[in-house]
């Protein structure tokens, strides 16, 4: 490679998050400033040394009943930060865009430390009913307009419904099969047994999954993940900054955010994969580390499917092959090849929408994982977050 | 009328019209480049393929393949029944070029991806034509 790969000038120097749960009635800007204050004394910074922030999606968008907890200005006013670089917006590749923008404001020097967090609160706000569809709740007045113009007026109203038709997709070109897809669920439940944080924690069975309501065919009830309230944050330090801090810095060794198809969730060329396949490509683009070197992979779960998608497109088995890979757990589970989502994932320890794989990323690399600490001490790990045309991913190190 | 489910509905612009309301005379419409005869969807003010800006609805035959679908059990939308069938769908005019719809008087059991389809459109209100899929051999 014959420039530097600027991302390695950033280093994640502390990580933090609230309680969670589920319905926990609490004000999500109270949840995010539990975040941020944990990242902040984690790394054994004050606020005054935070001088950027970055969140995904921010304030101000559409989306499900509280899919936004704290926008970039609410957490400046909160903390009183005094900033010389902020973002926030849903149009970035995938929830961890923002991280990745928070890397580059810092490898170019725009900030030295930029406390970057995600917050929800889905639980509280969409109440005891069932999950909310996306722009459902306007009334008979409203009209669908933008991307969900072309799918709202057939009912198509949640990513459930547009990533299980890319899993059937899946199934039909590759022979998947839903036993297949049911490992990732099933390690999911296993490892947020081993997460006190975890939501949901008793042992699931085959049986239990195959005995789940059906959602969208082919996801069930356990193939989508739990709307919680909480929120996660980091700090993304310059390394030259890190390295003087309360922790061993986790060093980003490379970022992936292409989206090479086109930005849609039915017009895209190859609807088995999408946007993971291009961020990870560029991922790998950008290091001399193979998958092989990887000891822990968190991958999005938003749906069970995705995970798959991810381990394809990042190249721990070929397109195609993940059914097979994934069959009987063993290849994914925390004694494994490649363990997956250590902490349960979005699916069982609950939805904190893209940041938690990140936050576990470090928890594992730190050690820290208590009764779910991978073997071995792992050295390398890959947070990934988002599925359709939403993605991008990040491999960080310990040393 | 009774059959019809409730439908959240597109917000109809002078961008889009011919794609909503071509159902009225029986016909889907697609913008299509008029100087290299690329088709454009959802539309756009320029040909993705020759940047072209002499664009134009166009009827397309409204036979299709099914790509993908999927069985919402999900009441995402208050008053539409359940089960229902969402599908994806190409048209033959084009690689690539598809739709989000819904597969209608169509069996699960009988579907298999690949299958040809054939537009029916759904009356709405306000002018608004659905563009429906059912099998082609029924």
């Amino acid at each position: 490679m014959g420039s530097e790969i600027l991302e390695r000038r950033a280093a994640i120097s502390g990580i933090g998050q609230s309680e969670y749960g589920r319905r926990m009635e609490r004000d999500p800007l109270a949840l995010t400033a539990d975040a941020c204050l944990a990242a902040i004394e984690d790394a054994g910074l004050r606020r005054q040394d935070i001088d950027g922030l970055s969140t995904y999606p921010g304030a101000g968008i559409q989306g499900a009943p509280g899919f936004t907890g704290a926008g970039v200005s609410e957490v400046q006013e909160m903390l009183r930060l005094d900033l010389d670089w902020f973002c926030g917006g849903p149009e970035l590749p995938g929830q961890l865009g923002a991280v990745i923008n928070a890397c580059a404001a810092v490898a170019t020097g725009l900030a030295r430390h930029v406390l970057c967090f995600r917050t929800v609160w889905e639980s509280t706000a969409q109440g005891k009913g069932r999950r909310a569809g996306i722009g459902t709740g306007g009334g008979g007045s409203f009209r669908a307009s933008g991307i969900m113009e072309w799918t709202l007026p057939f009912g198509a109203a949640s990513a459930a419904c547009w990533i299980a038709m890319m899993a059937q997709r899946h199934f039909h070109e590759y022979g998947t099969t839903r036993e297949q897809l049911a490992q990732i669920a099933l390690n999911a439940r296993r490892n947020a047994g081993l997460n006190p944080k975890a939501i949901y924690r008793d042992p699931m069975s085959l049986e239990d999954y195959f005995a789940a309501r059906m959602i969208t065919t082919p996801f069930c009830l356990f193939d989508c993940d739990v709307p919680v309230d909480g929120s996660t944050a980091f700090i993304v330090s310059s390394l030259e900054a890190a390295r003087d801090l309360r922790r061993p810095p986790v060093r980003v060794e490379a970022v992936g955010s292409a989206l090479h198809g086109r930005p849609s969730w039915d017009q895209f060329d190859d609807l088995t994969t999408m946007a993971a396949r291009d961020a990870a490509k560029m991922m790998w683009s950008r290091t001399d580390l193979r998958p092989a070197d990887v000891d822990v992979a968190q991958l999005y779960d938003g749906f069970s499917f995705i995970t798959l998608s991810w381990l394809e497109a990042l190249g721990f088995c070929g397109v195609g092959e993940g059914g097979p890979f994934i069959e009987g757990g063993q290849r994914i589970a925390l004694e494994g090849e490649i363990p997956v989502n250590t902490h349960g994932g979005q699916l069982s320890a609950g939805r904190l929408h893209g940041f938690g794989f990140l936050h576990e990323a470090c928890v594992q690399l730190w050690g820290e994982g208590g009764e779910r600490q991978v073997p071995g001490d792992p050295q390398v790990a890959i947070a990934a977050a988002g599925g359709g045309p939403l993605g991008g991913c990040l491999l960080v190190t310990r040393s | 009328m009774s059959d019809k489910p409730f439908r959240i509905l597109p917000r109809v612009t002078p961008e889009n019209e011919h794609f909503w309301c071509g159902g009225g005379e029986g016909e889907l419409r697609f913008l299509r480049c008029q100087s290299c005869t690329t088709w454009i969807h959802p539309p756009a003010p320029l040909c993705p393929a020759c940047e072209s800006r002499d664009l134009a609805p166009e009827p397309v035959s409204g036979t299709a393949q099914l790509v993908t679908y999927t069985e919402n059990h999900q009441p995402w939308i208050p008053g539409f029944p359940l089960p229902y069938l969402i599908a994806i769908v190409e048209f033959p005019e084009q690689k690539g070029l598809r739709l989000t719809t819904n597969l209608v008087h169509c069996d699960v059991d009988s579907i298999a991806i690949g299958m040809p389809l054939r537009v029916v459109f759904e009356e709405a209100d306000e002018g608004i034509y659905l563009p429906l899929f059912e099998p082609a051999e029924i």
